[in-house]
């Protein structure tokens, strides 16, 4: 059973060895000259804002999307096994996720009456 | 409730038709794949430059080698020969693992991909794909998650505020479309009755789903293209905006493997449009007609064709659209397609129940089909156009006072000076271009222009 899944740790293995020389090769190669100005972060030749331990912050939508995605995608998931087995599941199958997707329905409907699909509120 | 899990039958295991392949023959696959979706990658970066130059009335690369063909590969080793700079502010472990994981994943998807019936090679039958399970398309699916670590972690790690933002973007943006491609999938795995690619091609004998599921091909055309980064869907890469987006700090050869994971994404995402949509490796219609097409080596060539198109479309889109604004593409994706694809699934279960139910011919079903869906679509267009627009919130404006910051400011359009008796005549509205600070007394709420212009990112 587990056999089917070997090739892909194989391609998993020849890619990543493939990523891992690409990535370090320019350790090797290539020009090394270095100065200040070159090992700045790039930010139109004006002096690099200092970026804050822990990567810097970022507008709280970014975090929103990031759970709604969890949601939705927990949904997506729940759906699958149901669409593969519609239809041996016959209509027992379809009011079951008739009645799961109205309720995401509801939360989806919160959501959006609470603004959080705007991006620029 | 016990009753529909005794009727459960498990579906034949696409894996039963790898039994007689020996190890070596599949390295050889795995090998052949790899090599080509490298090769693969070269070659659409000419074909895009090539194309997009016709689009543009001018000819393109053609110097080098004939036709231009080796440019890619002169690009190739002119990036291989340039510093890899890693900056100061750079984490440098994550920074290094990011363009791997980005790389690494994009070699993943093809693995079940078929690309051709079984045939016999060195002797022994086997299917023309690396491997294959009940759920591959779920492990595509799964792959394709996890590349967007790749993209999170670059722009994290730069220590950039460019690549941060633009990491940010990307991530998003993968995430919302990720959402609408899963949905489309849902329609297609109802039809087939399988997650495996090999029976979701077997299932398109007699009519691929692009005929019978046309919204969820067209809710997968959107959202691969937003999947992929692509235009006009590219705003990671907003030149004008973020400069290059999460590879901003990074260059040579590691900035090659994000173009590499871009471009072999772009190559996945239309090989899965063509697994599940386009009848897989199968022949277009008057091919089909004769009996040898979908037997041998031929449907290779099929296979690429379709490939070749939804190729030429990604170019055709980024020569011809220009680039969307964030917060349309966001409400494009969480508003349009999410209830688009939920409504769709619904419609689709609920005509298969009736179909399993009892039988109908399929000109009821298809007229029911074609009707229902008017509905649907004038439901959720009409509900975004119709609806009467929300009254602007009335909020008091203070009068307005030309020396509140210290120094004379002209009028806001709609302000007005005050009538200071001295002045002894009646002020009359002065148009003047936007610009000056409306009062700058620190009370007054920002207008909506302002805070626009301050978060986005």
């Amino acid at each position: 059973m587990g056999e089917v899944y070997l090739p892909i740790l194989i391609l998993l293995a020849l890619g990543a060895a493939f990523a891992a020389f690409s990535v370090t090769a320019p350790l090797l190669i290539g020009p090394r000259k270095y100065n200040r100005a070159l090992l700045d972060s790039y930010e139109c030749g004006i002096d690099p804002t200092p970026q804050p331990v822990g990567g810097g912050r970022f507008p709280v939508k970014y975090y929103l999307t990031a759970m709604l995605f969890i949601v939705f995608d927990i949904e997506i998931v729940f759906l699958y096994p149901f669409a593969v087995a519609f239809d041996q599941l016959r209509l027992f199958g379809l009011i079951e996720m008739v009645l799961f997707i109205v309720t995401l329905l509801v939360v989806y409907g919160y959501v959006w009456r609470r603004g959080g699909l705007e991006w620029d509120y | 409730m016990s009753a529909p899990s005794t009727v459960l039958v498990a579906a034949a295991d696409p894996a039963a038709a790898f039994a007689d392949t020996p190890l070596w023959l599949t390295l050889i696959k795995i090998l052949v794949v790899f090599v080509a979706l490298i090769l693969l990658t070269l070659l659409t970066t000419l074909f895009e430059r090539r194309v997009i130059a016709r689009i543009q009335q001018r000819i393109g690369p053609n110097r080098v080698g004939p036709r231009g063909l080796f440019q890619p590969f002169a690009d190739g080793i002119k990036l291989a020969l340039k510093q890899g700079i890693i900056p100061r502010d750079a984490q440098v472990l994550v920074y290094l693992l990011a363009p791997a994981i980005a790389a690494t994943c994009a070699f993943l998807t093809f693995a079940v991909i078929p690309i051709g019936p079984t045939v016999s090679m060195f002797g022994y039958q086997t299917p023309l794909q690396i491997t294959d399970f009940s759920v591959s398309v779920l492990y595509v699916f799964a792959v394709v998650s996890i590349g967007v670590y790749g993209i999170v972690l670059a722009g994290w790690s730069s220590g950039s505020t460019y690549s941060l933002l633009g990491a940010m973007r990307s991530g998003a943006q993968v995430i919302s479309y990720e959402i609408a491609m899963g949905l489309s999938f849902v329609a297609v795995f109802l039809y087939a009755g399988s997650m495996s690619t090999s029976q979701i091609v077997e299932g398109q004998a007699s009519a691929w789903y692009i005929v019978l599921l046309l919204p969820s091909f067209v809710i997968y055309a959107i959202a691969m293209v937003g999947e992929t980064n692509r235009a006009p869907f590219d705003l990671p890469e907003a030149e004008g905006e973020l400069v290059a987006g999460f590879m901003t700090e990074y260059s040579g050869l590691r900035w090659a493997m994000f173009f590499l994971a871009e471009y072999i994404a772009m190559i996945n995402v239309s090989a899965i449009a063509v697994t599940l949509f386009l009848g897989g490796w199968r022949a277009p219609v008057p091919i089909s007609l004769w009996a040898g097409a979908n037997e041998g080596w031929w449907p290779i060539l099929w296979f690429m064709l379709k490939l070749l198109v939804f190729l030429f479309v990604f170019v055709w889109l980024r020569g011809s659209l220009p680039r969307m604004r964030y917060d349309q593409f966001m409400r494009l994706g969480w508003r349009v397609l999410i209830p688009l694809g939920l409504a769709w699934i619904i419609l689709v279960g609920a005509l298969r129940a009736v179909r399993n139910e009892y039988t109908l011919d399929s000109r009821t079903i298809f007229m029911s089909l074609g009707i229902a869906l008017v509905v649907v679509a004038l439901g959720i267009v009409g509900y975004d156009y119709l609806r009467p627009a929300p009254a602007p919130e009335a909020h008091e404006e203070p009068p307005f006072d030309p020396y509140a910051g210290g120094f004379p400011v002209p009028p806001l359009p709609g302000q007005q000076y005050t009538v200071t008796p001295r002045a002894g005549r009646v002020a009359e509205p002065v148009a003047v271009p936007s610009g000056g600070p409306a009062t700058a007394a620190a009370d007054v709420p920002m207008t909506d222009e302002q805070s626009e212009g301050r978060a986005d990112g």
